[in-house]
């Protein structure tokens, strides 16, 4: 309480006379009147509608293609032999065509549908200790990695956990049929197309030396049941890039939100003819080690060639979003003004 | 609780129903035997050890509470928990905490006030010699000695006092509100033993008497001494509460100590006050719940689908547990989403409605306008639970002496032979209004005058002066007329004990103007006229009574003339006028009215000459009468009506009954904000009503007021149902009772019926008894709901409890009880709100009341500005706080149905630990607690303002259900605009961002700001405490946010902290920030469209005001200065006098003045306390006053 001592003279209960106290605060008071309202909604209106223009010629100007290989071409051989759960190497193909050239960075990414990445216990099946290269972790996955943290001998399992476990595995291989005829293989730079705090702080390998290769750091552990390489020999091309930080293991453990996600698999070269000025229209195929199982879940792969612009991917919501929210408040504007003016006879029904 | 309690059998144990009390006085080890109560008394709830487990207990009674323990349990359980254990502890301690801190130190405020009066001192008689003990160490059976003016400490008898025929004076004003003095006398046996301490301590008398119950003006009981038994009754017993007055000291034996005082009885169990919205609250809690299984048994039924459709053929990805099939998970799921969805039960809702009360209590302790200079008193908010309640007050039910008059009579005006005295006119002869500058008349030619008195006409002093006849008779009659006794402690320093404040008024006046009642024998009166000594020969005393209305004195002056000297009702004396004086009493009959008018208790006076011989024949049969055995008081009547008749009209005297500051304006501002005032007082109806109508209560206006006084149950009721016939002809027989909303249950709500003008109700305590049985108690309701005023005369205190009672229960609404005294106390605790006058004597009322402050005009602005504000803020926050809560819970429930209703959270879990904790906290309570619409001086100009709390219009069932729908709308607006935004994009670099922690991150950005623009958007009042909260708590979102993800966190604590980067990667890209807007103006403009539209179509009263204050940019104009008001009456007071018979008796008995009179302490010695600047004092508007610092 604000009681001060008593006794200190006939005024001494008497509170502060402070704005706070008094609740004289200075403030600011606004209301919603026509003066202020109707501007707002004509202002956003023409806000929303010249965002949305914008966004669609972005939009318009962003070139994507989707591949569906799942049992297309030879690859449906593969899809039935995967449907007869016989687990043997299977490798296919698939022509496709593009029509128009995609100028630029071109991306390559894998598209899984129907695959839930969001499942709960499927996101918590993994272990961040173990990533990030703690050697006690190592060799002591936790136990939200369960039943992949150890196999069948009580080994545990680098790296555990049901996502690592389930990585997408099938590899492309992607030529171009120049108009000459000739085959050219499309060179795929397939490094740095993780997050950049992804590849440097939240996966690391375990300590290594000179004198202390991977593969020895890795003794101990044994790779998840569904992998054919060991974590230390996911890259045959390049040994930097193996282990816990291996490019494509991390864009797989960045789970996706939604069932339907696609995943970065590479970028075209652009040092090499014909592919400097970005992806030449014409004719493709790609031969695909076919692994990845998809058939239980009902799921589809896909390959998909996009263009990417400041505002991302070919994404056409936003810019429809943006022109409909701008009609929305046009009409609404519209008829608030019309309301006022009305039947709030501009304001005169406010003083009774 | 304490039912509770009791039934846990923690603190309290039962015992055996008491049926007799015996006792024995200096016999501690016998009176020991049986156990009785000493006089300690307990008020708090806990002590050190028991604080710490009751009071967590009692926590986790709490519905939320326990709640949230089952909570924690099932998160604990790995199968289920879907989110981890921090958080639901974080808050649930925070809440435990809080809520611990609180009731410790209120307790501690108990304790306090416990010890004090538990330490007060007092001695008793203890092996024979006096010791000077505490108040919780005496015992029953002790003999204790009180002093003038001391508490008395306990129920005590009397048995002996230092005055003659061993008679003490007490006040009551702590147990029944009345302030004169009431006279108690000890047995003749027990007063023998006077002071004499040897024979108090050998004293053995054994007492029978009734077990401790709370009724205070009776008792039954035995005294057993040597074998003889003498019968007790309440004349011989002290209760506690009462205080010694002009008594030098008594002696008494304690009978009933501590929690069985008649007092502590009567203060009841102190009720739990809990707030309709509180009850609200609950029901809604409870709807929540249902709401929340509902929501989890849709989705859990979901999940059973999606397991038995898609997870039976994900298992090879993700294998089950063993036995695990789709019902498992599904009921493994329900459980699951229990947790995540439990954001909808609000637990940090508890909290923060407590935190907002008790801020907006502080307010009400800060509030200078609330706080009275003159007693140094500021107003306290006692309950920091209620304050919303104030802004819904339907019922006021108000005590009358203490409360809203100042109990001090002055003597205003008066009329003498025709000419009217006491009104100020300026050289213009225009009326002026009194106030402290006026130049008061000096009265320093009298060196007997009352230094107390003012008077501010100076005609009449030159009148007296100048030796008028007819003044000279007036103030004569008034030094004659009464049953006053002086006294004088020294030459010249005149005290009167008056029965009634009227006379003491009056006596005062004539004392004044020259003609000073000095002392009185039995047979004799001696006033000073004039400075001429006087004795005149006192005869006969024709003592007042309700029926008579009038009293008079028949006197020998000294020049042997034998002279009746009469007062009374103007009605009573006018029919026993002599024919002659028609023409002063169709003037004075004027001024009457004029003064009737202004509010004035008016009397008239007359005199007559009397014949020797007739008057000794008359004396004769005086006599006979007086010791007639049979009808003697009506024989009595007889002979005084015989005598008085043909007198002479004097004139007319006018008192008025001070009003506390302000109070007609109060109750005409309460009257606008459509609050019906009702008065209970303990007051004869005359007095009752003529306040009524000088506080403006009842008015001339009013198309009738209704007098209920008869004497059986079928005439109360006959009056009520004729009076309710005429207010409303076509209103039925049976009551409208209000359709129940529960299968069977019978709802006891009786609706309001319409009534067309203004009525007024005055009921009596005989009719009132009556009126409050069982079968009459819906009638009464119902005719006294109809009127606008409602006047109680004679009133019990437990029938002020009654009346609140009977009103809380069969209506809708909210009452406030507001008094002062001991007597109001029971109305106090059982009205919703009670409200006790502070800075006065008896602190009874203000402990056991919810606010206090010093004067009653407070109470509009504790209403219309405080009450108001807080209903507003707490309504302002409920809705906010549940839409910010349901909002972000519904982004789960539809995130639900992409991630196969595994229960997969859309946030972080620091996100949703800190979301109401941290995030969203500061700003919501920033507005709850200096959100006004319009200021203080607005809600005191539009009372209408008021409105909206009575008829629960901001938040009620249906503004929840229209949350639930805005929320609705919110979420999916929420969730899956970034979901179409997001799901098939990339980084502008290629990257992803369509990842689950990009998302999350999304998500919950998108709705902070959401949530954050919706509370701007509700915010009436931007101080830069809501900027500073509102833009700070963004701020700290995104600084807690960039803390969390980042690499130092997550190296530290790697589990949990799992979303490194994500802020750095996602929020640097334009499409996020888009998606961010977006979302914002689609949750926002929407609302705003739909406010401007309802401000077109059909403006609220607060829309038109802050239209209002928009327009006027400045404060409203002062309120006029009023005049008082003048009333064109044809209804006037009637002798409103004392409340029982007068002392004429004791007078000419001269029992009190057999023995001198030693020197006994002054009588009104507290008049010198502040309470008594009889200033004529003036209203000065709220406004001005105390604004100078």
């Amino acid at each position: 309480m604000a009681k001060k001592a008593v006794g200190l003279g006939p005024l001494s209960r008497r509170p502060d006379n402070s704005a706070f106290k008094q609740q004289r605060l200075p403030a600011w008071s606004p209301s919603l009147t026509a003066q202020t309202v109707l501007p707002i909604f004509y202002i956003l209106a023409v806000v929303c509608l010249l965002l949305g223009i914008w966004l669609l010629i972005t939009v318009q100007n962003t070139h994507q293609l989707k591949v569906d290989y799942t049992d297309a071409g030879t690859c449906e051989r593969c899809f039935e032999l995967h449907a007869n759960n016989t687990r043997t190497v299977c490798t296919c193909s698939v022509n496709f065509y593009v029509p128009r050239p995609f100028p630029g960075d071109v991306f390559f990414y894998y598209g899984l549908r129907n695959f839930h990445q969001n499942l709960r216990r499927y996101m918590d099946s993994r272990d961040d200790a173990q990533m990030v290269g703690r050697k006690k972790n190592l060799k002591a996955p936790s136990s939200y990695c369960a039943p992949f943290h150890y196999d069948a001998n009580g080994v545990p399992i680098a790296p555990c956990g049901a996502v690592a476990n389930s990585m997408f595995n099938d590899s492309f291989t992607l030529m171009y049929h120049q108009a000459n005829g000739a085959e050219v293989q499309v060179p795929l730079y397939r490094k740095g197309i993780a997050w950049y705090t992804d590849k440097n702080v939240k996966f690391r390998n375990p300590p290594t030396n000179n004198t202390f290769s991977l593969r020895q750091a890795f003794e101990g552990t044994t790779r998840p049941l569904y992998w054919q390489h060991s974590v230390y020999e996911l890259d045959d091309t390049d040994s930097n890039n193996n282990g816990f930080i291996n490019d494509d293991l991390i864009v797989w453990m960045r789970e996706a939100a939604f069932p339907n996600f696609k995943k970065l698999y590479g970028v075209p070269n652009r040092a090499q003819e014909p592919f400097t000025e970005g992806l030449p229209a014409g004719n493709y195929n790609i031969s695909i080690d076919y692994n990845f199982p998809v058939e239980p879940f009902r799921g589809r792969k896909e390959l998909v060639i996009s263009m990417v612009t400041w505002f991302g991917g070919q994404n056409y919501f936003l810019p429809i979003a943006y022109l409909v929210t701008s009609g929305l408040i046009l009409v609404t504007a519209v008829v608030l003004t019309t309301v006022f003016v009305k039947f709030g006879k501009n304001g005169k029904n406010m003083e009774e | 609780m304490g039912s509770l309690l009791s039934a846990c059998g923690i603190n309290v144990k039962k015992k055996k129903v008491e049926e007799e009390r015996r006792l024995r006085a200096n016999d501690r080890e016998f009176n020991l035997s049986f156990k009785y109560a000493n006089n300690a008394i307990k008020t708090s709830k806990y002590n050190v050890f028991t604080f710490l487990p009751l009071n967590l207990f009692e926590q986790f009674q709490r519905l939320a509470n326990a709640y949230f323990v089952f909570l924690l349990i099932l998160q604990l359980i790995p199968q289920i928990s879907s989110l981890s254990w921090f958080t639901t502890v974080v808050p649930l301690l925070l809440v435990l905490s809080i809520t611990l801190a609180k009731d410790l130190s209120d307790d501690i405020t108990r304790h306090k006030n416990d010890k004090q009066v538990n330490n007060r001192k007092v001695e008793v008689l203890i092996d024979g010699e006096l010791k000077t003990e505490r108040w919780m160490n005496v015992q029953v059976g002790d003999i204790v000695k009180l002093e003038n003016n001391e508490f008395v400490t306990a129920d005590l008898l009397l048995l002996s006092s230092s005055e003659p025929l061993n008679l003490i004076y007490i006040e009551t004003a702590e147990l029944d509100g009345e302030t004169n003095l009431k006279v108690k006398q000890a047995l003749t046996l027990t007063g023998e033993l006077c002071n004499d301490i040897q024979r108090l301590a050998a004293f053995k008398g054994e007492v029978r008497c009734e077990p401790p119950n709370n009724r205070l003006d009776k008792f039954t009981g035995t005294l057993v001494v040597g074998g003889e038994t003498f019968a007790l009754d309440n004349e011989r017993i002290l209760l506690r509460g009462c205080t010694l007055r002009n008594t030098e000291w008594c002696f008494g034996l304690v009978l009933f100590g501590g929690p069985d005082t008649k007092l502590m009885q009567n203060s009841g169990k102190s009720i739990f006050k809990r707030t309709s919205i509180d009850h609200l609250m609950n029901v809604l809690v409870l709807f929540i719940f249902g709401f929340l299984a509902f929501m989890c048994t849709i989705l859990s039924i979901g999940n059973a689908i999606w397991e038995y459709q898609e997870g039976n053929s994900f298992i090879v990805f993700l294998p089950r547990a063993d036995g695990a099939n789709a019902s498992l998970s599904a009921f493994l799921t329900f459980w699951s989403y229990v947790i995540i969805l439990n954001t909808v039960v609000p637990i940090s809702l508890y909290v923060s409605v407590e935190i907002l009360r008790l801020g907006n209590s502080y307010f009400i302790d800060w509030d200078r306008k609330m706080y009275h200079v003159k007693s140094d008193t500021p107003a306290q908010a006692r309950t920091t639970t209620l304050n919303e309640e104030l802004g819904q007050i339907k019922y006021i039910f108000s005590d009358k002496t203490g409360t809203l008059t100042q109990n001090i009579m002055t003597f205003n005006r008066c009329s003498i032979n025709g000419k009217s005295y006491g009104e100020v006119v300026d050289f213009a002869g225009q009326r002026v209004e009194v106030t402290e500058k006026t130049e008061k008349v000096d009265f320093s030619w009298n060196l007997l005058a009352d230094p107390k008195f003012f008077f501010h006409d100076h005609k009449l002093v030159e009148a007296v002066k100048l030796g008028s006849p007819e003044v000279h008779a007036f103030f004569r009659l008034l030094a004659l007329c009464h049953t006053v006794m002086p006294e004088e402690k020294t030459q010249g320093d005149l005290f009167y004990q008056a029965q009634s404040p009227d006379e003491g008024a009056l006596v005062t006046a004539a004392r004044n103007f020259g003609f000073v009642f000095r002392a009185r024998t039995p047979e004799t009166i001696s006033v000073v006229e004039m400075g001429i000594e006087t004795t005149y020969e006192l005869l006969a005393v024709l003592d007042f009574n309700n029926v008579r209305k009038r009293m008079s004195v028949i006197v020998r002056n000294p020049e042997g003339k034998l002279m009746l000297y009469c007062k009374g009702a103007d009605t009573i004396i006018y029919e026993r006028l002599h024919p002659s004086c028609s023409k002063v009493m169709e003037v004075t009959t004027e001024h009457l009215n004029e003064y009737a008018g202004e509010g004035l208790r008016t009397l008239a006076l007359a005199y007559k000459d009397l014949d020797e011989d007739k008057f000794a024949e008359w004396r004769r049969r005086h006599h006979e009468a007086s010791i007639a055995l049979e009808d003697r008081e009506e024989k009595l009547d007889a002979i005084y009506e015989e005598i008085e008749k043909d007198l002479i009209l004097i004139g007319a005297s006018a008192v008025e009954d001070k009003l506390q500051d302000g109070v007609p304006q109060t109750i005409e501002q309460l009257a606008k904000a459509d609050i019906k005032i009702w008065v209970l007082t303990g007051d004869k109806q005359e007095t009752a009503e003529n306040i009524g109508y000088s506080c403006n209560m009842l008015r001339e206006e009013m198309t009738e007021i209704f007098i209920v006084a008869a004497n059986t149950a079928e005439e109360v009721r006959e009056e009520l149902v004729n009076a309710r016939k005429k207010m409303s002809p076509e209103s039925g027989d049976e009551p409208p009772m209000e359709k129940s909303r529960f299968l069977g249950k019978k709802s006891q709500v009786v609706e309001d019926e319409k009534v067309d003008g203004e009525y007024g109700l005055v009921i009596n305590g005989h009719s009132l008894a009556f009126a409050l049985q069982k079968d009459m108690q819906v009638e009464l309701l119902r005719t006294a709901c109809m009127c606008q005023t409602v006047i109680c005369c004679r009133v019990t205190p437990l029938q002020k409890a009654q009346v609140v009672e009977l009103v809380k229960k069969h209506k809708k609404a909210v009452t406030l009880a507001i008094g002062d005294g001991a007597n109001d106390v029971s109305m106090i605790k059982t009205a919703h709100i009670g409200v006790g006058i502070s800075g006065q004597e008896g602190m009874q009322a203000v402990l056991s009341s919810d606010f206090s402050f010093a004067q009653f005009r407070y109470l509009q602005r504790l209403l219309l500005v405080h009450g108001r504000w807080s209903y507003l803020r707490m309504c302002t926050f409920l809705r906010y706080f549940f839409y910010k809560n349901f909002t972000f819970t519904f982004v789960h429930f539809w995130y639900a149905f992409f991630c196969g209703f595994s229960a997969q959270t859309v946030y972080d879990e620091w996100y949703i630990t800190l979301y109401n904790l941290v995030y969203t906290a500061l700003p919501v309570l920033g507005i709850s607690l200096f959100d006004q619409d319009v200021n203080d001086r607005w809600s005191f100009q539009y009372p209408q303002l008021y409105a909206p709390g009575q008829m629960n219009q901001y938040f009620s069932k249906m503004a929840f259900a229209k949350i639930l729908l805005h929320s609705c709308y919110s979420s999916l607006i929420l969730f899956f605009v970034p979901w179409a935004a997001m799901w098939d994009t990339v980084r502008d670099d290629g990257k992803d961002i369509a990842d689950y922690q990009s998302f999350a991150l999304l998500a919950q950005t998108c709705l902070l700001i959401a949530v954050s623009v919706q509370l701007g958007l509700d915010t009436y009042y931007w101080t830069a405490v809501n900027h500073f909260f509102l833009w700070g708590s963004l701020s700290v979102y995104f600084a807690v946010t960039f803390t969390m993800y980042s690499n130092g966190m997550y190296l530290i604590f790697t589990s949990s902290f799992p979303f490194i980067g994500t802020a750095r990667n996602s929020l640097n890209q334009p499409n996020v920030w888009l998606t961010i807007f977006l979302t914002t103006i689609l949750c926002v403009l929407p609302v705003v469209a739909k406010r401007f539209l309802f401000i077109q179509f059909k403006p609220t009263i607060n829309d038109k005001v802050r239209h209002k204050v928009k327009q006027a940019k400045a404060e409203p104009p002062p309120p006029p200065q009023r005049f008082p008001r003048r009333r064109i009456s044809t209804r006037r007071s009637g002798y409103a006098f004392s409340h029982a018979r007068g002392y004429g008796d004791l007078v000419t008995s001269g029992r009190f003045l057999r023995i001198p009179v030693k020197s006994r302490p002054a009588l009104f010695s507290k008049n010198e306390s502040p309470v008594a600047d009889s200033t004529p004092q003036t209203y000065i508007s709220i406004f001005e006053e105390t604004q100078n610092p």
